[in-house]
């Protein structure tokens, strides 16, 4: 029981910072994430920065986590289990890019980005959730 | 010697911390698609929750602290913005991860499936980038 409290207040924490993280490095802003993909434009590179810091720090975790028999506050890790690359993969992270490239926005951003109260940034939450749904509905049964 | 990219790289690093902390915490990946799908099914909704209003803060928290909220400039018109949330929702689904599931921790655990999926990503959304400025959208 006390684990479990522990674990809503470390996600809290955790989303903050993830949520602190992303308005500092600017990418809450989809003008600056189409300014990285535009590579053929007027490019900035802030969001290769960003993802080096971000992929550098959680290597270091990925390091202490291997050499944890479990997590702190639970009884295992819960590592995605898949390792195949499949087309579903390939072909899914296709359609993804095309989203986040016309919007700018991605998941993380956007739920974040909810707290400012701007009503594009809502219709793109409400719409992705609603596509998430379609997709769960119409591919049952089938690893999620 | 300027160097423009301080705020990117510090903000990119908390990422990773936030990433880190809550698989070495919870044991789980701070995959965001895969936390709002699970919560959109009611799946652990109390830690799932949790995280997403903790997104939420983060941009309060730079207000509090910089007095001013974080820039976001959105000039597509509505009906792309629905296109994409569409696609961006069903796209994640379907390839099991987004930017922080397979871009960060992906990343971080040297995960073939996410090296394939970044540049999947990446592919896509630079073309479409490219191509809706020179379509003027």
């Amino acid at each position: 029981m006390t684990n479990r409290i522990a674990q809503i207040a470390v996600a809290l924490s955790s989303g903050a910072v993830f949520g602190f993280g992303l308005s500092l490095s600017g990418m809450l802003n989809p003008a600056r994430v189409q300014g990285f993909l535009d590579v053929f434009g007027v490019w900035d590179p802030s969001l290769a920065f960003v993802l080096g810091g971000a992929v550098a720090v959680a290597m270091i975790g990925v390091a202490l986590m291997r050499r944890m028999a479990r997590p702190m506050l639970d009884k295992s890790f819960h590592l995605p289990s898949a390792t195949k690359v499949d087309s579903r993969l390939v072909i899914g992270s296709a359609i993804f890019g095309v989203g986040w490239g016309m919007a700018g926005f991605c998941p993380g951003p956007a739920l974040s980005a909810l707290s400012l109260g701007l009503m594009p940034v809502v219709v793109f939450v409400i719409s992705m959730v609603v596509g998430m749904l379609v997709h769960d509905r119409l591919i049952r049964g089938r690893s999620a | 010697m300027s160097f423009p990219y301080w705020p990117s790289l510090l903000g990119g690093m908390l990422i990773g911390l936030s990433a880190a902390m809550l698989l070495l915490l919870n044991g789980r990946i701070a995959g965001i698609s895969g936390i709002v799908g699970r919560l959109a099914h009611g799946a652990q909704v109390p830690t799932n929750a949790a995280f997403v209003i903790g997104l939420a803060l983060g941009p309060m928290l730079y207000l509090a602290l910089f007095a001013h909220w974080p820039v976001v400039t959105i000039t597509v018109s509505t009906p792309i913005i629905v296109i994409a949330g569409l696609l961006v929702g069903f796209g994640s689904r379907m390839g099991a991860g987004c930017t922080s599931g397979h871009g960060v921790l992906g990343l971080a655990r040297l995960s073939r499936r996410s090296i394939v999926a970044v540049a999947s990503f990446l592919t896509t959304a630079v073309v479409t980038v490219t191509l809706m400025r020179v379509v003027g959208l």
